[in-house]
This record gives C-alpha cells, sequence and structure tokens, in this order.
C-alpha cells in the first residue's frame, strides 16, 4: 500500500518565481579531446526549489531554442507555470543554453580567451553529451541530487535520452518528444541544406564576420528551409493555402521570409554550424545496441511523436520505445493525432499536457515513496 | 466488451492478482484496471492500448501505456517479465487467439483469460429460436459489425487448456453479479481463469 499519498494543492498563482542567471565553470572536457576553460553557462528558474530538493526538472530546448523557455516570450511559455504541464506551482523548473549556443552560454561566438578574439570556426567540435555534460555541471552547481524528469523535444529530446543513458540514477523520468536516437539521411541533409545556405553566403568569410556584416542571406536561407520541415502540408494548407500577400508574393513566401531574417537578429551562422553538426553526429548504437543501453535503468520514460511529424516520423521514437519495452523498463508511449507536424510539441500541446502532468504526477508520487521518510511535508 | 460488469470485473482480477506484483495488461484502455490494482494492490503495471484516444486517458490517469497492438505487442517483453499477463473480454476479438495465450504465458508466470461464455443459454435459445447469428446482452453485436471473430465456451477453453497443458489454477464464473459454480458451461455469462504454463 502506498505509505504517501499526495494531495494535488489547490493553488491559484498569479505569477511564478522566475530567475535569470549565468554561471561561469572553470573547465568543460570535450568528446573531441579538447577541454573548454573557461565556460559559461546561461541559464533561467521557474517556481521554487523544495527543502527534500527532490521536485526538480530540467527542461531541455530544441536546436534553435534558449534558456527561456517559460513566461513571456518563452518558447515553451504554454507548456511551463502555475497550473500548466510542467507545473511551477509544484515543481522547480530549469533550462539552459546549450552548449555551442548563442544566447548566454558559451559557443563559437565567444571570446577565445587564448586569442582574446571570437572562437568562431575555431571552436572546438561539439556533440550532444558535451552539451549534457556541462548540463550536470549546472545541476551540480546547483546542488540537485537528482532530477524528478528531463524533458524536450526534437534536440531537446536527444539530451533527455542522452541524460537518461549517461546518468540512470541522477533521473527519475524522461520525456524525450519528437526525437530520435539517431538522426536519419532525411534530417541530416536538411541540414546539411543549411549549412550549405550558410558557407556559401559571402558574407559569411569562413566564419570570421563577427564585429563585420553576419551572414544573413546565408542564415535566413537555412531558416526558411528549416520551417518547412518543422510543419506540414495540412499545417501549411491551413495556415497559407495558396493566399497572396501582394499581388506577386504569396502569403508563405513573405511567412518564410520574414521568419527568416527575424531569426537573424537572434542566432548566430556559427552556432547553426557547430549545433546541427552535434545532432546529426548523435547516434546512441554507437554506444551499444538501445536495449543494452537501458539495461539496468530504473528511469521512467514517456515517450510522445506526432502524426504529421514528417521530420522526426513516429517509427524513430518507437524503435526507443521497442528498446525500453525489450527491457521491460517501465515506458509509457503515444503517437497523439496533430496537425502541425515537428512543430506540433510546441504549439499543439492540449494533449501533450494531459499526457505530461498525469506521467509527472505519478512520477512524483513514486519519488516521495521512494524518500520515503520526511517527504510528507513536501509544499503542502 | 471490455467494462460488461464494470468495477466488478476489478474486484474479480483483483481476487486473483497477488499484491506487489508485476502486471501487463493488454488492451487495457484507458487504464482503469491498472490504476484500480496501482491504488488497492500496488502492483507494477504496464499497460497496451491500440486507441489513441485511450491511450492518452491512460496515461494522463499516471499508467505506464503503450500505444501499439496487443497481438505484436505481446512478442516484444522479454520472458517472465510479468508476474500476471491480464486479457479481460477480448480473447475473442484478436485474430490469432492461441498465439496470444502463448505469448501471455511466455512473458507472464501467470495469464488472466476474462471471456463473454458463447456457451450461455441465452446465447443457444437466441440461435435456437431465431435461426440467426445470436444477440444478446452478452454479444448484442449484429454479424456484420460486431468486433468478435472467435465464438467460445468455457468447455472450449478448458479443452484448449488441457490441449496446451495449461495448469488452471482458478476460474470464476459469473452470471449477473452473481458468482456461480453449477452448470457453468450453460449458466456463466464471463468466465475468468487464471491458467499457468506447465512445469
Amino acid at each position: 500500500m502506498a505509505a504517501v499519498h499526495w494531495e494535488y494543492p489547490v493553488m491559484v498563482t498569479a505569477q511564478m518565481v522566475t530567475e535569470s542567471a549565468t554561471v561561469t565553470f572553470d573547465k568543460l572536457e570535450l568528446d573531441c579531446g579538447s577541454t573548454l576553460a573557461p565556460v559559461e553557462v546561461a541559464y533561467e528558474t521557474y517556481g521554487a526549489l523544495n527543502a527534500e530538493r527532490n521536485n526538480a526538472i530540467l527542461v531541455l530546448h530544441a536546436f534553435s531554442g534558449d534558456a527561456h523557455a517559460a513566461g513571456e516570450g518563452g518558447w515553451w511559455g504554454n507548456m511551463i507555470g502555475p497550473g500548466k504541464a510542467f507545473d511551477t506551482d509544484r515543481y522547480f523548473v530549469i533550462c539552459s543554453n546549450v552548449l555551442g549556443g548563442c544566447r548566454g552560454t558559451t559557443g563559437p561566438g565567444s571570446m577565445n580567451p587564448e586569442t582574446g578574439c571570437p572562437w568562431a570556426m575555431s571552436f572546438p567540435t561539439i556533440t550532444i553529451s558535451d552539451m549534457v555534460r556541462l548540463q550536470k555541471q549546472l545541476i551540480d552547481h546547483l546542488e540537485i541530487p537528482r532530477l524528478l524528469s528531463v524533458s524536450g523535444g526534437s534536440m531537446g529530446g536527444m539530451q533527455a535520452l542522452e541524460w537518461a543513458v549517461s546518468y540512470p540514477e541522477q533521473v527519475a523520468s524522461a520525456i524525450p518528444i519528437a526525437t530520435t536516437a539517431r538522426h536519419s539521411a532525411q534530417q541530416i541533409a536538411f541540414n546539411e541544406v543549411g549549412r550549405q545556405a550558410i558557407m556559401a553566403d559571402p558574407d559569411w568569410c569562413d566564419g570570421n564576420y563577427y564585429g563585420g556584416k553576419p551572414p544573413a542571406n546565408g542564415l535566413a536561407l537555412a531558416r526558411m528551409i528549416g520551417h518547412i520541415t518543422y510543419m506540414s502540408d495540412q499545417s501549411m494548407r491551413e495556415k497559407f493555402g495558396r493566399r497572396l500577400r501582394t499581388p506577386d508574393q504569396f502569403e508563405v513566401e513573405s511567412y518564410l521570409k520574414y521568419r527568416g531574417y527575424k531569426f537573424v537578429d537572434r542566432f548566430d551562422a556559427n552556432s547553426y554550424l557547430y549545433i546541427t553538426n552535434a545532432m546529426d553526429d548523435f547516434d546512441l548504437t554507437t554506444r551499444g545496441a538501445l536495449p543494452t543501453l537501458f539495461e539496468s535503468s530504473r528511469t521512467r520514460f514517456l515517450l510522445i511523436s506526432f502524426s504529421s511529424d514528417w521530420l522526426y516520423p513516429s517509427y524513430q521514437v518507437l524503435e526507443i520505445v521497442s528498446a525500453l519495452r525489450s527491457r521491460n523498463a517501465d515506458v509509457a508511449y503515444c503517437n497523439l493525432e496533430a496537425r502541425y507536424g515537428h512543430d506540433s510539441f510546441l504549439v499543439e500541446v492540449g494533449e501533450q499536457t494531459e499526457l505530461v502532468r498525469g506521467f509527472l504526477n505519478n512520477t512524483f508520487k513514486e519519488e516521495l515513496r521512494r524518500g520515503n521518510e520526511g517527504t510528507r511535508s513536501v509544499r503542502a | 466488451m471490455r467494462e460488461v460488469y464494470g468495477r466488478r470485473d476489478f474486484a474479480i482480477i483483483g481476487e486473483l492478482v497477488e499484491a506487489g506484483t508485476r502486471v501487463l495488461d493488454l488492451g487495457c484502455g484507458e487504464g482503469e484496471l491498472l490504476a484500480w490494482l496501482k491504488e488497492h494492490k500496488n502492483v507494477d503495471g504496464r499497460g497496451v492500448e491500440l486507441t489513441g484516444a485511450r491511450v492518452q486517458k491512460a496515461i494522463a490517469r499516471g499508467v505506464s501505456c503503450y500505444q501499439g497492438d496487443l497481438e505484436s505487442a505481446v512478442e516484444d517483453y522479454p520472458s517472465r517479465a510479468f508476474d500476471y499477463v491480464i486479457l479481460s473480454q477480448t480473447l475473442q476479438e484478436v485474430r490469432d487467439p492461441l498465439r496470444v495465450l502463448r505469448g501471455m504465458l511466455r512473458v507472464g508466470r501467470r495469464a488472466i483469460v476474462a471471456f463473454p461464455n458463447f456457451g450461455h443459454y441465452s446465447v443457444r435459445f437466441s440461435m435456437l429460436r431465431s435461426g440467426c447469428a445470436p444477440k444478446t446482452d452478452l454479444f448484442p453485436y449484429d454479424w456484420w459489425d460486431s468486433p468478435n471473430i472467435h465464438f467460445f465456451t468455457v468447455l472450449d477453453f478448458e479443452a484448449l487448456a488441457q490441449k496446451e497443458h495449461w495448469r488452471v489454477e482458478r476460474r470464476i464464473f459469473v452470471n449477473g453479479h452473481r458468482k456461480i459454480t453449477l452448470l457453468p458451461n450453460l449458466l456463466a455469462e464471463i468466465a475468468v481463469f487464471l491458467v499457468a504454463a506447465a512445469g
């Protein structure tokens, strides 16, 4: 019988506690053999860490995201907040900008301390597991012994999988969404077209454009291609159809250009190259067959795919689910009917919210049971 | 078909499942049974369900439910992964019942199979009287839209168990809201078998 019964707290909170910070670590050893020293991480937190430090959830952003996950303009603002899927009245939610990024965490646009110039293309090669190892430093810095959950979509899902494989004891649960254990040829192909678009822009200058004119056309083009792959035929028909913006421009053309050039204002072209390379290189199966990687895992899993997602099709999530099931891991899986393609995990969150809420609720109950003594008073 | 007896199903299956065990529910619907077993028997449960909307409800309920076809899903689990594998009111709907039952007894130490009894007198009378495919409270469908594709009785199941050398450890027969012991093949609406593989 359950020793601990969780009562859902009835709390109406207009505001959530939000913190934004940057922390500097001495060094990070990379898979490529190089060492980054020092290394900075930009992160935000939402809600409050409880006294037992067992209500922390690390949320992992996708390729072009950043640490600003919740609140005004947050990339997962519809999922994180009071009463939402990641309920900040109950949980302490953390999100950091990835290694190689351009939104506060060390990346190719950061200063190389040895030269006093931006790293540009001399920045070392990074991997998804490097990103996760840096996140682990952040979680240790925040003195969180074990995460209640790690969750993210797309590249965020890859990081969640990496966490579950690299630190199985430190994650009670993982929620990888619309993701894969390894990119397919099609996914690599789209990323390569994006990279070529950037490198073909004369303003790219082999990556040495800092302080000058960035390769705006190349980066915007890369982003436009990306946007097409994130949508579905149906969502594009519904959103744009054949409507005209001006007599000689379709709505969809105008939209893609707008999104493409808007992206230039907030994203660094070299980060685009480094991070997409890290995604393409990610392949959990190089470390062993998937079932063996999860052999002794006690982590609970919720995996979600979307019916209209053709960039990360459900078979990729199912490959992971099958591996987990063949080891009788605790895994829940649902292929949600959704219209918005790969973007569904960001925009079509109604059903996703129900799944995540129920799964986290149960995980937290288990975690309280596991913690046993001294957990009855958790944020009553 | 699953919820003919609603919560009474749970009580009967709950009677068969020992506390603190590992349970797989094939065709778990919205996860009500697993949630009930978790709550009352502290089981470590997993579910398989094909219909997306039901899977969503099950997961939202906190049940570890996998969206997939139960006939192939049962093949994927390692041997002896569960103490009990439950198939409630679904055997008559699967394409290859023997394959499913064998799979259940491979991944589980025991199988709990609940099914509507085609030998019930109402079924026999319905067919005798009308000369048409039987329609009863238990089998309410017209023949052209019935999910049921196999029709079998308590005796049929017993015969299969004998042929396959399964050990039947418990039999529970239900008519209306009563358990019965007399003439089950004629009087039972629902039969629940707890079986183990030989040896």
